[in-house]
């Protein structure tokens, strides 16, 4: 997928002047947010469960060479095959060499992000291979041609009216034109109409996994579809496509992790359907694939792996930062320009992309710390961000004018006399202009504040003015 | 540490300092009231946050160091903000992570230091007040106290002993005003999303006045309500529980 995290203004503007957008966003609180704030507390040891599966993650961060290759033994042993991908490129090119070994024209696909990552669907196109998204949301971004602006909701920021859009042009013809879309219920029943016969003409499904058991050599997906079933088993092909950090040493560790995913992510206790996949089908299975395939993805996650932001690679994908954070409730998916959006995008597009694409990121939050506070496994998304400004700061990345402002005000504040000095005179000259309003509603140098809102003006001496003048205890 | 009268160094905060100097003598005559003997260290200026989150680690480690000199001797460092009380409790120590011994003394600086109504409440057990103020208030919940140090009940707590007082609670009282720091300069048009949410769902309350306990944040929402045309008067806490609520609320001009 095609990078805009540099443009993220312009983004941005773009987002705020979006009624749609703003309209669909404004769900989110009363959604995910309220349906996890419920299932939290209903459940009393799941804080326990987090630090729990913390502890998971980073044991198999600690071995993840180890859990791969027995991962990786063990579906071979299922008669499944694994293909190592380094870089997007390769996951492409082997995920392209399967599909064409049996020539295959159609293909179905569960939702995955690692497949956004690698740009799968445009490449499969240009390949004469048509993908068909079988997740609903995913099924109505791929109509809307647009990438998915939330992990784990592709089509949050969608309204209704646009998706009946979608379905009237891309239908056309299928349906008899004068029927009634309103209800949400009439648009899932008509992607199940049109989905059906795509599931059964599939010659390869793909999808991607939440773990992959070192243990056992099963995939494992979530879904409150259902679609992935239907993806994984009927075409003669399914191949999985998940980065390393996706493997899990056992089905207990599964399903430790399981239990906090489903309630950060939607506040459920379970996900509606919870599919476990162990190679092709044997002699004797009544359905399943001819051949069962997974395609590892490294993509940068090694060299990660042994440097700073190492902490991000527990992510389980739940979205709960992203639910929780008010940047991305303000601006939606879309704005942050790449494959991840929010916090945990934040910390990985600059990681992955570089801090010239996505130095933005990183600085546009109030470090208000509502996504540490939810995310299940952990992850300390404020410190791995502060990173990034460290890093963007060294390399002298943000503007001229910001990092000479800072460095002024860091040499007064570093020489506490002079700042005395320089700060009464300023105050007093502040609290003097603004004496009858009280505030500014502009002032030169300060356009960043006044543009929206008033500036306040300062009460007249500093405080410190004021004690010394007052006589009070010093030292 | 159980003193009868211990030694407290106040952490004025940068923006108490310089635009709200009254929250600075709310703060003392709180402290005084819980039987605290209040310093106020010359040599501070600010907690270093603007160097810290804005990447310059190394201006904000020597901020940091200033700051840990200047209040070595206290039993409690208390600060009118629950964003420097957080940052020199909870970062601090990490700032000084390759220099075992100053990372000692920032350890033991962020193990004394304390958000003023979280300190009043939890540690000097206040819980009376001699104050009356007449007003319908909300109170917002700012970010960095109420997600680090855990200050949630303790203002309420207070704002209940004042006579006349009636608190609502505001919807959404702990989403984030939009200020951050140089958040809201660097994307403003984020921050006025962020903050013009924030006043809708104060205007929802119907309350007359809002308060919190960090002045950022406050200056922020008065700065926006201000623009909105609001009446709605905006004030830190420590003004109204020390019943210093008498000056021209934040951003207000002299009556
Ligand atoms: S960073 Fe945490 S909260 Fe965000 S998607 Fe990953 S696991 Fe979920």
């Amino acid at each position: 997928m095609e990078s805009t995290s540099r443009n993220f203004n312009a983004n941005v503007r773009a987002a705020l002047a979006n009624d749609a957008l703003q309209s669909a966003l404004g769900k989110i609180e009363s959604g995910f947010v309220a349906n996890r704030a419920n299932a939290a507390p209903r459940l009393p040891e799941f804080d326990a469960l987090r630090d729990q599966a913390r502890d998971i993650k980073d044991h198999i961060l600690d071995n993840l060479d180890f859990y791969l290759e027995a991962f990786e033994a063990r579906v071979l042993e299922s008669g499944g095959q694994v293909h190592w991908a380094s870089s997007a490129a390769d996951a492409r090119a082997a995920i392209l060499d399967i599909c064409r070994s049996v020539d295959a024209r159609t293909v179905t696909k569960g939702k995955s992000m690692i497949a956004e990552e690698i740009g799968l669907n445009d490449f499969l196109e240009e390949n004469g291979i048509e993908p068909v998204e079988t997740d609903l949301g995913e099924y109505i971004i791929q109509l809307r041609k647009e990438p998915p602006s939330h992990i784990i909701a592709p089509a949050i920021h969608l309204v209704k009216e646009q998706i009946e859009e979608a379905f009237r042009g891309a239908h056309e013809g299928m349906f008899d034109s004068g029927r009634s879309l309103e209800e949400p219920r009439a648009l899932l029943e008509e992607a199940r109409a049109v989905l059906r016969q795509r599931f059964l003409d599939a010659d390869v499904g793909i999808t991607g996994a939440n773990f992959l058991i070192a243990a056992t050599g099963s995939t494992v997906i979530v879904t409150n579809e259902g679609n992935g079933d239907l993806t994984q088993t009927l075409p003669k092909i399914h191949i999985v496509i998940a980065s390393l950090e996706k493997v899990v040493p056992t089905l207990e560790d599964t399903s430790t992790l399981l239990r906090v995913l489903a309630r950060s992510a939607t506040g459920q206790e379970f996900t509606s359907y919870t599919t476990f996949s162990n190679g092709p089908r044997r002699n004797g299975d009544p359905d399943g694939p001819e051949q069962f395939h997974v395609v590892l993805l490294d993509n940068g996650r090694s060299e990660m792996l042994g440097g700073p932001v190492r902490d991000v690679l527990r992510c389980i994908r739940c979205g709960a930062c992203m639910n929780h954070c008010p940047v991305y409730g303000a601006v939606g998916g879309h704005s942050y320009g790449w494959v991840y959006p929010g916090p945990i995008g934040a910390v990985l597009t600059p990681t992955l992309l570089g801090l010239d694409e996505g130095r933005h990121l990183p600085n546009a939050s109030t470090f208000c710390g509502r996504c540490e506070s939810v995310c299940p496994v952990r992850i300390p998304l404020l410190s791995l961000m502060r990173h990034h400004r460290e890093q963007a700061f060294e390399d002298k990345l943000s503007p001229a004018a910001e990092r000479t402002g800072l460095g002024v005000w860091a040499f007064f504040a570093r020489h506490p006399a002079l700042y005395r000095f320089a700060t009464g005179l300023a105050m007093r000259a502040l609290a003097w202009a603004g004496r009858k309003q009280g505030r500014f509603s502009t002032l030169p140098f300060a356009g960043g504040w006044t543009a929206h809102r008033d500036l306040p003006a300062p009460q007249g001496d500093t405080f410190q003015r004021q004690w010394s003048a007052r006589g009070g205890r010093r030292r | 540490m159980s003193k009868a009268r211990p030694e407290v160094g106040l952490f004025v905060t940068c923006l108490v300092d310089l635009f709200r100097p009254g929250v600075g003598f709310a703060a003392v005559a709180l402290l005084e009231r819980a039987g605290c003997a209040v310093t106020v260290p010359r040599n501070q200026t600010c907690c270093g946050q603007p160097a810290y989150n804005g990447g310059d680690r190394a201006n904000a480690t020597a901020i940091a160091k200033q700051v840990v000199e200047a209040f070595e001797k206290f039993d409690y460092v208390v600060a009118p903000s629950g964003s420097c009380a957080g940052m020199i409790a909870k970062h601090y120590p990490q700032l000084f992570a390759g220099d075992p011994a100053m990372a000692a003394r920032a350890g033991d600086l962020a193990g004394r230091t304390h958000e003023l109504i979280s300190f009043l409440v939890d540690i000097r057990g206040m819980d009376a007040l001699d104050v009356k103020f007449d007003a319908t208030a909300t109170y917002h919940d700012a970010c960095s106290g109420l997600r680090e140090l855990g200050v949630k009940a303790q203002p309420r707590a207070l704002l209940e002993r004042i006579e006349g007082l009636r608190l609502v609670e505001l919807p959404g009282a702990e989403m984030c005003c939009g200020v951050g720091g140089a958040f809201c300069v660097k994307y403003p048009d984020i921050s006025n999303k962020m903050v013009a949410n924030k006043t809708r769902d104060i205007a929802a309350t119907g309350a007359e006045l809002v308060l919190a306990g960090d002045l950022g944040c406050l200056m922020n929402i008065a700065g926006k309500l201000a623009r909105e045309g609001s009446p709605v008067r905006v004030r830190h806490i420590a003004e109204v529980l020390a019943g210093m609520a008498g000056q021209p609320a934040i951003g207000e001009g002299r009556r």
